[in-house]
């Protein structure tokens, strides 16, 4: 592997035995900071999150290039190179309002009901004044009103802009990600500066700036039983942008054991669903979809794709429901499914009832609380080990020295042919994992087989498959695709 | 952690850009000696270098100092006697005290300087340091003297 200079910079070098530069070896510049900080422990905390993401004000330059306009941590290094630790300086004065810890309760800062209105505030909502509908009577609900929305993705972020447009006063905030590249095709919360950061971080200073009257809570942690309660109970109004089935009915039980309204929406690829489960009026979740689906059979967006302005849409139907909730207008979407197909332009619309049997919401309800969520949809818990370590499975740098050997394995690439498209591996061949069973006998030839796709959780399903179905000799990529491209092939690109 | 020594003119420099930018937060660099003594306790504070604040939102309340310009003017100062020991901002209608974003980006070993200005003009400045162990703040002692002897030319080395 090739060695690079590290210049450290002058703050850091009492982290770093003193030392302005050191030389370590690394294929990539990700490579050689990983390596300075595991040799200098201490400078762990000022380079890296909690995550291992190098902070957002970390920048590293590749002899003159900044590697945010290379391949950033991915970027390959050649030997002699010099990586230089840069810090960008920002700091500020505290937010407009006092900075809340994410465990207070909104309620202590919300101005009393009968608060006037200053003229800045007639004047930014006055197309709300006009509405006979809405009128100060409801300007005022909504600065008293406090909702809750979980997860600030696709979903949350256009759900979030425009409830803080419209002077909802308490929005809380949940989610424990950082701003990814692959989120601004449709999180439009973000921007490009904002790559690497929290995510709610990021969203507290957009929501702020665009509305510095209303108050943000942001709650960096995951939803999980042992706290949903608790963190719901202070609001009036839950908003589920989440993308995963456990956190969905988590949301859902929480909210009905709460008495709240929980406003739904998900999407998936070109298609769209909205509804507001309120379990004192009408059906939960639960009564539309007692059991969860098989954890294999609806991909993430990671996996399936999404088109980008669909969750603006789904979003903002979400947002219309929300405010239509807290000025008790118009006729909510409880009891009705209102369904989207973006590619045909159509609208559907399902009536939903309250099930009768609901083991949550209705007379014989056996479920008194919060249960394991990830158990009862049948996926490992968060932070459990990668997909692939359940199967047999190879690293890519074994692999890689399997390719090489004499004996190479027989690769099978279980991703879309869209996937193909962007990267595959030489000498892979192409078996999208739906199409698995009707090209077995293909492979009974080979005596060694090495599944893979783009993160792992494809390909160790793939190869449960295949070991169920007798093949002996069968592994399976760990951390597929994306690893490779990490650690072994840089050019690879990542998506 | 050092105190830090400020010649009355840099204070001054330092207030005159404040209220330049007033209503956003100024920012710039401290410089100061290049090696610093070993085990010393003060920091004198040599001369300064006015920053652009490049924070792209709401400038009120935030700064920003991009690495470009960090990396030019190290490399400026290279083979001189002089080095960047820290930076300074300011804080239109907050108090000079750092807040939790200005921790949350903190370096260790530098000195930070924070002034409160006002639409009437500027008020108190601070000094803090990272605690490297805590990555808390932790304010330092602060002399503003008497402008020190004129200064050569930056002696190259």
């Amino acid at each position: 592997m090739p060695k690079a200079i590290v210049k450290v910079p002058t703050p850091l070098r009492p982290f770093a035995g003193g030392a302005a530069e050191l030389s370590l070896e690394g294929a990539t510049v990700g490579g050689v900071i990983h390596a300075l900080a595991a040799a200098n422990p201490g400078l762990q905390r000022h380079l890296f999150t909690p995550e291992g993401r190098l902070r957002n004000f970390v920048t590293v330059y590749l002899n003159d290039e900044d590697i945010r306009f290379l391949q950033r941590e991915a970027t390959p290094l050649n030997e002699g190179d010099v990586v230089s630790i840069v810090p960008a300086v920002a700091g500020g004065a505290p937010s407009a309002r006092r900075h809340r810890e994410a465990k207070s309760s909104p309620a202590d800062s919300a101005p009393p009901p009968g608060t006037p209105f200053s003229k800045d505030d007639l004047r930014r909502y006055s197309r709300h004044l006009l509405l006979p509908e809405v009128g100060v009577a409801g300007q005022r609900k909504l600065r008293q009103a406090k909702v809750l929305l979980i997860g600030a993705g696709g979903l949350g972020a256009p759900a979030a802009l425009y409830l803080a447009a419209a002077g909802v006063g308490e929005l809380g905030l949940v989610d424990f990600d950082a701003v990814d590249l692959s989120n601004l095709q449709r999180q439009v919360l973000y921007s490009t500066s904002d790559v690497g950061r929290p995510k709610l971080a990021a969203a507290k200073e957009r929501i702020e700036s665009l509305n510095p009257g209303i108050r943000v809570t942001p709650h960096e942690t995951r939803l999980t039983s042992q706290n949903a309660l608790d963190l719901l109970a202070p609001y009036d109004i839950v908003v589920d942008g989440t993308d995963n089935f456990p956190t969905r009915y988590l949301v859902n039980d929480a909210a009905v054991l709460l008495g709240k309204p929980c406003v739904y929406g998900s999407i998936y690829r070109f298609e769209g669903q909205v509804s507001v489960f309120d379990a004192r009026h009408g059906p939960c979740y639960r009564c539309l979809y007692p059991e969860p689906p098989p954890p294999d059979l609806v991909p993430s967006c990671a996996e399936a794709g999404v088109l980008g302005v669909l969750p603006g849409l789904i979003g903002m139907l979400q947002a219309t429901e929300t405010v239509k909730l807290v000025l008790g207008r118009g006729e909510s979407l409880v009891g009705r499914l209102l369904l989207f197909d973006a590619l045909a332009v159509k609208f559907r619309e399902l009536k939903i009832r309250k099930n009768p049997h609901c083991v949550l919401c209705s007379a014989e309800a056996t479920q008194k609380g919060l249960i394991d969520y990830p158990a009862f949809c049948g996926v490992p818990a968060p932070g459990a080990s990668e997909p692939g370590d359940a199967v047999p499975n190879i690293e890519p740098e074994a692999l890689r020295a399997e390719l090489d050997s004499a004996e190479p394995p027989f690769l099978v690439d279980v991703r879309e042919p869209g996937e193909w498209a962007i990267a595959h591996l030489p000498g892979a061949h192409l078996i999208p994992k739906a199409e698995l069973a009707e090209h077995v006998d293909e492979l009974t030839r080979a005596s060694k087989l090495v599944v893979y796709c783009r993160s792992g959780h494809r390909s160790a399903a793939a190869t449960r498959f295949l070991l169920d179905l007798g093949f002996s000799n069968v592994r399976t990529l760990r951390g597929g695709l994306n690893a490779w491209a990490q650690r072994v092939d840089p050019s690879i690109p990542q998506y | 952690m050092k105190s830090v020594v400020l010649p009355a003119s840099l204070l001054g420099e330092i207030r005159a850009h404040s209220v330049a930018t007033y209503p956003e937060e100024c920012c710039g660099f401290l410089l100061g000696p290049s090696p610093e003594p070993d085990g010393a306790e003060e920091r004198t504070i040599l001369a300064l270098e006015r920053a652009a604040n490049e924070f792209d939102g709401e400038r009120r309340r935030r700064f920003l100092i991009l690495p470009e310009e960090i990396r030019t003017l190290e490399r400026r100062l290279e083979g001189t006697d002089r080095s960047v020991v820290g930076f300074y901002h300011s804080h239109p209608d907050h108090p000079a005290r750092p807040s939790q974003f200005d921790q949350d980006h903190a370096w260790p070993w530098y000195t930070y300087l924070v002034l409160a200005v006002t639409a009437s003009g500027t008020a108190a400045l601070g000094a803090f340091e990272l605690e490297p162990d805590s990555a808390t703040f932790h304010e330092v002692g602060l002399t503003v003297t008497d402008d020190l002897p004129p200064t050569p030319e930056v002696v190259r080395r």
